[in-house]
C-alpha cells in the first residue's frame, strides 16, 4: 500500500501550484467557455441596443417604454432570469447567453441614449447647416460624439457579464462558474479560489482591452485634455 | 404557454406554500435577509461615506469601490465564504456576502451626493457660524439625500439579487425554490420560483419608486424645519 501523497492537493489548501499544473486543460476550457459566453452576449446586446437607443432618441415617445422595460429587466435577479428562460431554451448555453444579453442590453441602451442626448444642439444645427442629411448626421456626428458614453456602458456591461456568467453554472454552462460550483460541492478550496481569481482577472483584462479600444477610437478626447 | 400554466398550478397548490421549505417560509427568509442586511450595510457604509464626503477625503476609494464590486462575481464570493470557517455558521456566509455587495453602491452614491452639494451653500453655512457637525446634519445631508436614497435603492435591489444567488451556495430564501426545482428537474417549479423572485424584486424597486415620488416634498420640509 502506498502512502497518500502529501501535497497541497491532498491537504486541500487554498493556494495550490499543483492544482494549476495538473488541471491546466480544465481551467483553459473553462476560461474559453467564459470568454465565449461573455463576448457573444455582449456582441448580440450591442447589435440590439444601438438601433433601440437611436430609435428612442429619434422618436421621443419610444424613450419612456424602452427605458422602463430595460429597468424592469435589470431588476430581475440573474438566477430568476436564467430560470425564466428555461422553458424557452432548455439546459443550453443559449439560455445563459440570452440572459446575459438582456442585462447587457439594459446598460448599453441607457448609456448610448445618454451619449446621444448629450450631443450639443449647436453641433447638430451646424452639421445640418453644412447640408448633412439625417443619416450622415447620425453616423458622422452624433454617434462619434456619443462614443465615450457608449464605451463606458460597454465596459460596465462586459465586466458585469463576466461576473454574472458564473451563475450560468446552475444549467451547467457557467464557464469558470462551473468550476466554482463543482468545487463547492466537493469542498475543493484550490479550485474555487483559482476559478474565482481567474474570473476577476478576465473581467479586469476585458475592461482594460475596451479602455484601449476607446482610446484608439476617440483620439480627440485626449487632444482636448492635453 | 403550457409551462406557464404548469407554473401557475404549482403556485396555486396550497401544499407548496405551507410548512418547512414552503413558499411562505422562503419568502419570510428572503425578506428578513434583505431587510437585516440593508440595515447592517447602511450602518456600515453611510457613516463612512458621510464623514469622507464631509471632509472631502478618500474620494478615489469611495468611487472605485463600485467598479471593484462589479468585477467580483457574487457567486464566487458566496462559495469562498462558505468554504471558510464562517461556512459552519448557517446563514453567516450569506449575510457577509450580502453586506459586501450592498456596501459599494451605498458608499459611492452617498459620497458623490455629499461632494455634489453646492460649495457656495457650504461656504454660506460656514459664514453663518455653523460648526462641522451642524454643517453636516443641517446642510450637507439634507441636500445629498436624493443621491443617498438612490444608493439605498440600488443596494436593496442588489441585496434581493444576491440573496437569490445565495441559494446556489446553500443559503435560504426564495432562490431555494428555484434550486430545488432544478434538482427535481421540475421546470414548473423552477419557473414558479423565478416568477416569485422577479415579483419580489420588482416590488422592492416599486416601493422605492413610490417613496421617491413622495421624497422631494418631504426632504424640502425637513430642510425648512431644521434650517
Amino acid at each position: 500500500m502506498t502512502a497518500p501523497p502529501d501535497d497541497c492537493l491532498a491537504r486541500n489548501e487554498w493556494i495550490c501550484g499543483r492544482y494549476l499544473s495538473t488541471r491546466r486543460e480544465i481551467l483553459v476550457d473553462a476560461v474559453l467557455q467564459h470568454l465565449e459566453l461573455t463576448a457573444l452576449s455582449v456582441a448580440v446586446a450591442l447589435a440590439i441596443a444601438l438601433p433601440l437607443a437611436v430609435l428612442a432618441r429619434r422618436w421621443v415617445l419610444a424613450a419612456g417604454p424602452v427605458l422602463a422595460l430595460t429597468t424592469v429587466l435589470y431588476t430581475i435577479p440573474s438566477l430568476a432570469m436564467f430560470s425564466l428562460l428555461l422553458p424557452v431554451y432548455g439546459l443550453s448555453s443559449t439560455l445563459v447567453v440570452a440572459g446575459l444579453v438582456l442585462y447587457s442590453l439594459t446598460l448599453l441602451v441607457r448609456n448610448i441614449l445618454a451619449g446621444l442626448r448629450a450631443v450639443p444642439e449647436e453641433t447638430r444645427q451646424a452639421a445640418r447647416g453644412m447640408g448633412y442629411g439625417p443619416i450622415r448626421l447620425l453616423l458622422t456626428v452624433e454617434l462619434p460624439l456619443a462614443l465615450p458614453a457608449a464605451m463606458a456602458g460597454l465596459r460596465i456591461a462586459t465586466v458585469s457579464a463576466v461576473s454574472l456568467a458564473t451563475v450560468g453554472a446552475i444549467v451547467g454552462f457557467g464557464g469558470l462558474g462551473n468550476l466554482i460550483y463543482s468545487g463547492m460541492n466537493t469542498y475543493f478550496k484550490a479550485q474555487v479560489l483559482t476559478a474565482s481569481v481567474l474570473c476577476v482577472v478576465v473581467a479586469v483584462l476585458a475592461d482594460l482591452l475596451l479602455l484601449g479600444v476607446q482610446r484608439l477610437l476617440t483620439p480627440w478626447t485626449r487632444a482636448v485634455r492635453s | 404557454m403550457k409551462t406557464l400554466a404548469d407554473a401557475w398550478d404549482w403556485l396555486a397548490d396550497s401544499a407548496h406554500w405551507a410548512g418547512d421549505g414552503g413558499i411562505g417560509q422562503r419568502l419570510a427568509q428572503h425578506l428578513v435577509l434583505t431587510v437585516v442586511c440593508l440595515i447592517i450595510s447602511c450602518l456600515v457604509a453611510l457613516p463612512v461615506a458621510l464623514v469622507l464626503g464631509h471632509l472631502g477625503r478618500g474620494g478615489a476609494l469611495a468611487v472605485n469601490i463600485s467598479n471593484v464590486g462589479r468585477a467580483v462575481p457574487t457567486f464566487a464570493v458566496l462559495v469562498l465564504l462558505l468554504l471558510t470557517p464562517l461556512g459552519k455558521w448557517g446563514e453567516g456566509p450569506t449575510v457577509v456576502a450580502l453586506v459586501l455587495f450592498a456596501v459599494p453602491p451605498l458608499l459611492t452614491n452617498a459620497y458623490v451626493g455629499m461632494r455634489g452639494v453646492d460649495r457656495g451653500v457650504v461656504q454660506a453655512a460656514r459664514g453663518m457660524g455653523m460648526t462641522g457637525p451642524q454643517l453636516l446634519w443641517r446642510v450637507e445631508v439634507p441636500l445629498a439625500l436624493p443621491l443617498i436614497m438612490s444608493g439605498v435603492r440600488l443596494a436593496a435591489v442588489q441585496l434581493v439579487a444576491t440573496a437569490t444567488i445565495a441559494a446556489l451556495a446553500g443559503g435560504g430564501g426564495l432562490g431555494r425554490i428555484i434550486t430545488a426545482g432544478f434538482n427535481l428537474a421540475s421546470t414548473p417549479q423552477v419557473v414558479a420560483g423565478a416568477v416569485l423572485v422577479a415579483v419580489f424584486a420588482l416590488l422592492v424597486e416599486g416601493l422605492f419608486e413610490i417613496a421617491e415620488r413622495f421624497a422631494p416634498g418631504w426632504a424640502r420640509r425637513a430642510r425648512n424645519g431644521k434650517g
